[in-house]
């Protein structure tokens, strides 16, 4: 009887479409943004001036591609890894519409002028409610099909997962905390004042990085790239001391977006000592994810979706050593407000996040829809090369353009007085700006190329559901 | 007893807790569960084409 019931892969496929499609929409606006610098004639309205689409662009990314990236995968783990349907197939079915929906909103609103002016948490209160039901419904589905699992582990994924869902709940509820104006107003104020509302902020915003951009994203790596290389995760025990040392560690790490502030000096100070530490587990968990293919390393010569797979975790690695050095004051001083920052954050968004959610799915799609592979394996290759590009030629610009930018401000003359302007720093960027913004479409290139990719999978095939393990064939 | 003694008293907990679960982690006491946990993704053939349902019940059978 049992063998009959299947996944729920319905929502996975849903997820796992709107991936694609919100990483061409978010990235487009990002190459947009960019063009806007080196042009700025292209800012032709108020609706897409550069200051209404960057935050377009960075919460349509990260909520819209990363999130129904962590959504489809998430749900996908948690169902096989539990031999379990998903619990609550309709409340699974609500957050995928109402994600959507928070979606279209800060799509209509952000343009329109509305915000509350919080870095990633941009979005005005109503939209912030809708997100808190989504975002609980979500906690449910996942926890529930935890709960009815017919194994008795919970794998490791299934804990990343876990913990990026508890800790985006506790994060956005609390940074959200805003009183509205009225009630028919979008305009609202925050709950908090002054520098507590900067450290609240900034407790969100690295920890936006550190459980949404990174604790659900090792929850993809956990599974997907031993399931890729076809052998067990290097070492479970070092993957187990990896989850715990993050969680314990990554919470303190958010003073260091505020250094040099009204932030009390030993609270920058914490802030930079954690912000150091987490150095080893982000090192320990990208050793445990590379490692796993120690004996296999001949398929990285054959197969694209391992290469994705493992150069996100070159970057993870890359990203994880340039963020600690990056959070000590004195390097701070020079780094800070310039564009070494955009490329840190693009090295950690295009080279990790985009590079495992890209493998990922290109993973998923064909086994959501009966096949054994993608339509083209050679395309699944050319879109790794030219993201492959895309990205060194963005964050190597951003380097460059940042040290200079921090130099130029910092230069004094003898007498004291600034040796540049602050617009000569600028016109010394254009360039950069320029080879930016061919990487960003390099890398929106290859987006476009997948979704050709994934097209041509899915026509004229029909819908997969797999058949959920019975019990005895889980003790087999 | 002052708040911060028990500010203190949390993030030393938060240590010892820690270490507590690394020395667990790395006990031969953990070590069999750690490999039956590592396994559970390959506990069936995901590849509708490839294995699918005849091969799960293969599985059941034997």
């Amino acid at each position: 009887m049992q063998s009959q019931a299947t996944y729920n892969y319905k929502v996975v496929r849903q997820f796992a479409i709107m991936t694609v499609v919100w990483g061409i929409v978010g990235m487009l606006v990002g190459v947009i943004a960019a063009a806007q610098l080196v042009w700025p004639e292209l800012n032709v309205h108020e609706f897409l001036h550069f200051g209404r689409l960057r935050p377009l662009h960075t919460n349509a990314v990260i909520f819209a591609f990363g999130g129904c990236a962590l959504f489809a995968t998430s749900y996908y783990v948690v169902q096989r890894t539990c031999h379990a349907r998903l619990f609550a197939p309709g409340l699974a079915a609500f957050t995928f519409w109402g994600w959507q929906l928070v979606i279209v909103l800060a799509a209509i609103t952000l343009p329109l002028g509305y915000t509350s002016s919080k870095e990633y948490a941009e979005l005005e209160w109503p939209i912030d409610i809708l997100i808190a039901i989504v975002w609980v419904s979500y906690a449910v589905v996942f926890f529930g099909t935890i709960a009815k699992r017919k194994v008795s582990h919970i794998y490791v994924a299934n804990w990343f997962f876990g913990a990026f869902i508890l800790t985006v709940a506790l994060l956005h509820i609390v940074n959200s905390a805003a009183i509205p104006v009225s009630l028919t107003s979008m305009k609202s104020y925050s709950a908090y004042a002054g520098v507590q509302d900067a450290m609240v902020q900034w407790w969100y915003g690295h920890n936006a990085v550190g459980f949404f951009l990174t604790a659900g994203f090792l929850g993809m790596m956990y599974y997907f790239v031993p399931k890729q290389a076809d052998r067990p995760v290097y070492s479970y025990r070092l993957s187990v001391v990896h989850f715990w040392a993050l969680i314990f560690t990554y919470m303190w790490a958010g003073p260091h977006h505020l250094h040099y502030t009204a932030l009390p000096d030993w609270t920058q100070s914490v802030g930079m000592i954690f912000s150091l530490i987490l150095l080893a587990p982000s090192w320990g968990g990208m050793i445990n994810g590379v490692l796993t293919l120690s004996g296999a390393w001949h398929k990285l010569r054959t197969d694209p979706i391992l290469k994705f797979l493992i150069t996100s975790l070159s970057f993870y690695g890359m990203s994880t050593f340039e963020g600690p050095m990056m959070s000590i004051k004195t390097v701070n001083a020079l780094s800070h407000y310039t564009d070494w920052t955009v490329g840190h954050v693009h090295s950690g968004a295009l080279g990790w996040v985009a590079m495992i959610s890209i493998g990922s799915v290109y993973f998923l799609l064909p086994r959501l829809y009966g096949k054994t592979e993608m339509y083209s394996v050679k395309l699944i290759n050319a879109h790794f090369w030219i993201a492959t590009i895309g990205i060194v030629l963005y964050i190597a610009s951003m380097w460059i353009s940042g040290v200079m930018q921090g130099l130029m401000w910092r230069a004094t003359n003898p007498d004291g007085t600034l040796t540049y302007s602050f617009v000569e720093s600028v016109k010394a960027s254009y360039p950069f700006w320029t080879i930016r913004f061919l990487g960003g479409a390099l890398f929106l290139t290859g987006m476009f190329i997948m979704f050709y990719n994934m097209v041509k999978t899915i026509a004229g095939q029909k819908a997969y559901d797999a058949p959920v393990l019975t019990p005895a064939a889980a003790h087999a | 007893m002052d708040i911060n003694d028990i500010r203190s008293l949390i993030t030393v907990l938060g240590l010892v807790c820690f270490l507590a679960i690394c020395a667990w982690a790395y006990s031969k006491h953990a070590k069999a569960g750690f490999d039956a946990a590592a396994r559970l993704p390959f506990s069936d053939d995901d590849l509708p084409a490839r294995g699918g349902r005849q091969d799960l019940e293969g599985k059941t059978n034997g």
